[in-house]
């Protein structure tokens, strides 16, 4: 194999992991918080808010119910006022994070609904305001939970990146559909695909292993 | 200390419009340093009734008086400020699995801001006190049952709370573990001077460390009475029954049986007796065939300790004609025996 073509694909695998990395990054900053929100405003919740919950529950349920494909294309005019351009790394990002918001705030709501009641109301007759109860009771008694949340994201953003090559997206799964898939090269396919699996090994093991760290049960 | 005024609580769902009222208007008024139980069966109230008592579950109507605060006209700041001065444990200890003992301890503390270095200082007399000081890194999940309560109470004590809320804080627990808490229990009421009010469905919990018991029923509080009295002549049936089950003194089934309610020419009658004090100690029995020409056969007899009163408990027939046996039960109620005719069985069977 030629050093060019090494160059290529170590070029495309830094642009799925800083596809991943920064979609990952903004959507846990962002759906983490939307899913605490989700718990906490359901009815008979700490901060019960029965129509703002029904409302993000519907945005939330749109989100997730599009097709990544169609969320990428049809969001076009978005990504581009977003960062000057449709298509490249940065351009990709964009789809991908709106598509990982809803996901990691679903999955982070249901870590949330694992946490027994009494702990909420032990929590509530020492006097602890809401705000108190989500940081230091919901939060890290959940942490194991979103910590397998975010693995759980970050593994589905790599497959999602891989589409991304769609719009020019660069990154793995484009190098694999242009050069393995449209020139007839098997062995650069090969190489995308294993390189891939050792990418989701990767992160499922940390993920793993952050979840046992953080799990006193 | 506590003092409940016409508390109710009704709950309203959609399905239900007139709403279930799970506790009806009660009063309840519990001094300062008293160990006063709730006893009742599953579905009574008693959850309720202590969840209005810091307003996790509001009161429908009513009003609860704690330390002379009152506090169904608060919120927000003003009723989390009220509730650091009370404490709560509860059933299943409610620990946070995240937190290590001593954490789990300092968690009152850090919501009321207290800062670091004080707060060390606080929880390690605490953690004597419960006697896990040499425990403050385990983790929940590493602890039994006994000693997750002991981490609940050092956290229920950690903001030096007037009033300890106990929510059937034995009721996980074995016997003996069981023992242990309540013990410690009634050493932080006698230690601190600290006022609990604690509801349970286990007689053991009123007897060993209550001085004064209400019994709840279908939300309402049917009966209240110091605990002495309440084991040695309980006013209601359902308080009768609590105690039979407890003592486990019922007629024997044969027996039962042949019980007829209303006297006939040939039948004697089965009674009840309790008695409590120094009448424990009198030969009555021997006294009774003696002064009435009555004989005495013992069905059953007990003699339990409640705190620091002996009571004895025995059911007998009475034999000899209706003006002898009617005569042998005014002399032992003039004895200061709490004396029940259970009924009448026929004499030859």
């Amino acid at each position: 194999m030629s050093s060019a073509m090494l160059e290529l694909i170590l070029e495309a695998t830094l642009d799925t992991l800083y596809m991943v990395g920064v979609s990952g990054l903004i959507s846990a900053l962002i759906g983490i918080p939307l899913g605490v929100l989700l718990n906490v405003t359901r009815p008979r919740q700490i901060l019960a808010q029965p129509v703002l919950n029904g409302v993000l529950g519907i945005i939330t349920n749109v989100g997730r119910s599009v097709p990544f494909i169609i969320l990428m294309v049809a969001i076009i005019p978005v990504t581009r006022s977003l960062v000057g351009s449709s298509i490249g790394t940065n351009a990709a990002i964009v789809p991908l994070t709106i598509a990982a918001i809803p996901f990691v705030a679903r999955l982070v709501e249901g870590a949330l609904n694992e946490i027994s009641p009494g702990l909420i109301e032990a929590a509530q007759s020492m006097g602890a305001t809401p705000w108190q109860i989500i940081a230091k009771v919901l939060l890290p008694e959940a942490r194991g939970g979103i910590f397998t949340a975010l693995t759980v994201t970050i593994v589905t953003l790599v497959s999602y990146s891989a589409m991304a090559g769609a719009v020019g997206g660069g990154g793995l799964g484009d190098l694999g559909i242009r050069y393995g898939y449209n020139r007839f090269n098997p062995t650069i396919m090969l190489i995308t695909v294993v390189i891939l699996v050792i990418m989701v090994q990767g992160f499922q093991s940390l993920g793993d292993y952050l979840v046992r760290k953080s799990d006193h049960k | 200390m506590i003092r409940l005024q016409n508390v109710s609580k009704t709950y309203f769902t959609p399905g239900n419009r007139g709403g279930v009222e799970a506790l009806k208007p009660v009063d309840l008024h519990v001094p300062k340093g008293q160990i006063h139980g709730v006893i009742g069966l599953s579905g009574a109230g008693k959850s309720t009734l202590i969840r209005c008592v810091n307003l996790l579950e509001r009161p429908t109507t009513g009003s609860v008086t704690v330390d002379g605060q009152e506090l169904t006209g608060l919120s927000g700041d003003a009723l989390n400020q009220a509730r650091h001065r009370m404490g709560m444990i509860f059933q299943h200890f409610n620990l946070l699995t995240s937190r290590n003992v001593f954490d789990n301890v300092a968690l009152p503390l850090e919501l009321m801001g207290i800062k670091k270095a004080e707060i060390s200082e606080r929880i390690t007399p605490l953690l004597e006190l419960v006697g896990l000081a040499d425990k403050t890194r385990y983790f929940p999940a590493q602890l039994s049952g006994g000693q997750k309560q002991r981490v609940a109470i050092a956290r229920a004590l950690a903001s030096r709370p007037r009033v300890l809320l106990c929510d059937e804080a034995t009721s996980a627990l074995d016997p003996h573990t069981t023992g242990a808490i309540l013990e410690l229990l009634q050493d932080i009421n006698h230690q601190l001077g600290l006022t609990i009010l604690l509801i349970t469905h286990e007689m053991e919990v009123v007897k060993t460390i209550c001085h004064r018991v209400s019994l709840i029923s279908g939300g309402e509080l049917v009966e209240e009475a110091d605990v002495g009295d309440f084991f040695t002549a309980p006013g209601t049936r359902l308080g009768r029954d609590f105690l039979n089950d407890f003592l486990e003194l019922e007629p024997p089934r044969t027996l039962i049986e042949r019980l007829e309610e209303a006297p006939g020419t040939h039948t004697h009658p089965v009674v009840r007796l309790a008695f409590s004090g120094d009448t424990v100690s009198t030969p009555l029995i021997s006294r009774l065939a003696r002064e009435c020409g009555v004989d005495v056969s013992i069905l059953q007899a007990k003699v339990e300790s409640i705190q620091d009163r002996t009571l004895g408990l025995m059911i007998a027939e009475l034999m000899g004609d209706a003006d002898d046996t009617r005569r042998a039960i005014d002399y032992l109620e003039t004895h200061d025996l709490k004396v029940e005719v259970l009924g009448h069985v026929q004499r030859d069977a």
